[in-house]
């Protein structure tokens, strides 16, 4: 019979965090600047400039640390980790290695075996490294160092998830808890949430791990599962074949399925680790701790138990609207405008999952505010617009947050509720279409929606069709 | 000296430090890293137990600085620190990953 292998999985996390500087000096973060426009001496690693650690960076990594239920390193402090590569400018990343911010913690997540427990080593903190651009015209690499310095957390996992499901699950939670916090929006495809996957197998029921790798470049759930499934095979195969699997760095390859080794043997891995002495050390008090304890946001199990108390809609819409902080805050902000719970959610589950999914955006993108989805909701109620001018309106917010009731003025989409006028256009409908007016009159019930049309037609939309029926029904 | 340094370990410091060194060179520095650690044999003789390691030389912690953008768009003076340059980004020599 064929053995058995069970798959151990180690995960290391980086999270981007969301402040507006750089961690050790002033210049933005912003994502997306012509390249070096955010780059001084200090994070492009001049001789002489001198890190300034910024103090929200310090905030962030506690508050996940906090909710990822770690011990704090009261004493913390950075340490230098020394390799040569063109986009490290100090040819040393400051990091921190003898005593990181975090330590101790766990999340839970959930399996269809049940509730699990994943363990977090450590976390700690950070500065990212420049971008490296491959000129193809000459024989040479272009670095913008906009990204150099930028503040990161590194999420080290302990070694206890056991499949692509549990690592995927693992990811969502952290996700969660960091974009809740603010502490980042985590999107894996413009790199503001890394996973480096470490992998082994071994035969069900050993006690001893196997040999492990560490697979780079995922930037999607996809190539995650698709990097586990494919190396999983690779090792087994190995060590099928009587082979060993060599600890290595390997990198995966989306578009082809499958990895390779990045790194060669004269490339040693021999960081060479001391304390930084231009960084003094962080001490973090209980008051601090307390504090940041204290601003922890409503983590999403708890917003799902309470908007089950609160309101009226279903399951599957609270999962979907709490899956995004932003999403959440859009419809709470909303709800405690217009109070219709249940219309707001129609909104979030319908048009806009609708336009993102179209437009291949994340519900972080949502740029509509509350008071206008509220006033849109309010337009609707009041029969001041129909269902199918709401649509429109709604795309116009979606693309511009416009105001629907300044919109709907200045295009004229209000409906008409003049009778009057509508009588009007209600008459030179039965007088121009005999024929379904005759066969109505004949018991043919359905000529009656031709008419509807014809009449909505002639309102350029404009019309609240359950009127123009009932007035259809009085003139006939 | 106490300390000798191989053959082996000058060269693997040198791929570390990316430096080429000569015949002469090396067998200079083979000497200097031994001299080096037989004075941080003599620092090791010291009885140290119960001293707490130190962290830092200063009796200092927590140097902060707020959350706000106080650099701005310095790329020309910045540029001027790199060997060669292409479309506003500093050209090293062809890297991979």
């Amino acid at each position: 019979m064929a053995k058995q292998y069970e798959t151990v999985i180690g995960l290391e996390v980086h999270v981007e965090l969301a402040t507006k500087t750089k961690i050790f000096c002033g210049c933005s973060t912003e994502f997306g600047g012509a390249p070096n426009t955010h780059t001084c001496p200090v994070c492009t690693g001049m001789p002489g400039s001198l890190p300034v650690l910024n103090k929200q960076v310090v905030n962030y990594a506690l508050a996940v640390g906090l909710a990822t239920n770690c011990d704090i390193t009261q004493f913390c402090k950075f340490d230098r980790k020394n390799y040569f590569y063109p986009d490290n400018p100090q040819n040393y990343q400051i990091s921190q290695l003898y005593l990181p911010i975090c330590r101790n913690g766990h999340v839970d997540i959930e399996t269809p075996e049940g509730r699990k427990s994943i363990g977090i080593h450590e976390i700690h903190m950070e500065e990212d490294a420049g971008k490296l651009i491959h000129d193809e015209w000459e024989d040479c690499s272009l670095v913008d160092y906009n990204r150099s310095g930028v503040p990161l957390i590194e999420i080290v996992s302990e070694p206890d998830m056991r499949s692509a499901d549990e690592v995927i699950a693992y990811l969502e939670k952290l996700r969660m808890i960091a974009q809740y916090i603010g502490a980042s929006d985590c999107k894996l495809n413009e790199g503001s949430m890394r996973a480096d996957v470490n992998l082994s197998v071994r035969e069900m029921g050993a006690r001893e791990f196997g040999t492990r790798t560490e697979m780079k470049n995922l930037n999607s759930f996809k190539a995650i599962m698709h990097a586990i499934e494919g190396e999983r095979e690779r090792q087994i195969e190995l060590l099928e074949a009587g082979e060993k699997v060599i600890q290595e760095t390997r990198r995966w390859d989306d578009t082809k399925e499958y990895s390779y080794a990045m790194r060669s043997k004269e490339d040693a891995q021999d960081y060479r680790y001391f304390p930084d002495p231009d960084l003094v050390p962080v001490y973090i008090s209980d008051e601090w701790i307390d504090e940041v304890k204290k601003s922890l946001p409503e983590f999403r199990e708890e917003k799902m138990a309470r908007y089950k108390a609160e309101f009226d809609i279903p399951d599957y819409d609270i999962g979907i609207i709490t899956d995004s902080k932003h999403m959440a805050d859009i419809f709470e902000e909303t709800v405690s405008i217009c109070n219709q719970p249940k219309k707001v959610s129609n909104w979030l589950m319908g048009e806009t999952l609708r336009l993102l999914k179209e437009q291949d955006m994340d519900a972080e993108d949502i740029r509509f505010s509350p008071e206008n989805l509220a006033k849109l909701i309010g337009l609707v109620d009041s029969k001041a617009i129909n269902s199918s001018v709401a649509k429109e309106v709604f795309e116009a917010m979606f693309e511009n947050d416009i105001d629907p009731e300044k919109y709907v003025d200045e295009k004229g989409l209000r409906t008409v509720n003049d009778e009057g006028a509508l009588k009007k256009t209600v008459e030179e409908v039965i007088a121009n279409n005999p024929q379904s007016v005759e066969d109505y009159r004949n018991g043919k019930e359905k000529a009656i929606g031709f008419l509807v049309g014809q009449t909505m037609k002639a309102m350029k939309g404009k019309a609240d069709p359950a009127m123009v029926n009932k007035m259809l029904k009085e003139l006939l | 000296m106490n300390n000798i340094i191989s053959d082996e370990t000058i060269e693997y410091v040198g791929i570390l430090a990316k430096l080429e060194l000569s015949e002469d060179e090396k067998e200079q520095a083979k000497k200097d890293m031994g001299s080096m650690l037989d004075y941080i044999d003599k620092l090791n003789e010291l009885d140290t137990t119960g001293i707490e390691p130190m962290s830092h030389v200063f009796s200092v912690q927590n140097v902060f600085r707020e959350d706000i953008v106080t650099n701005g768009d310095d790329r020309e003076n910045i540029l001027k620190n790199a060997p060669a340059q292409k479309d506003d980004m500093f050209m090293v020599p062809k890297t991979f990953d």
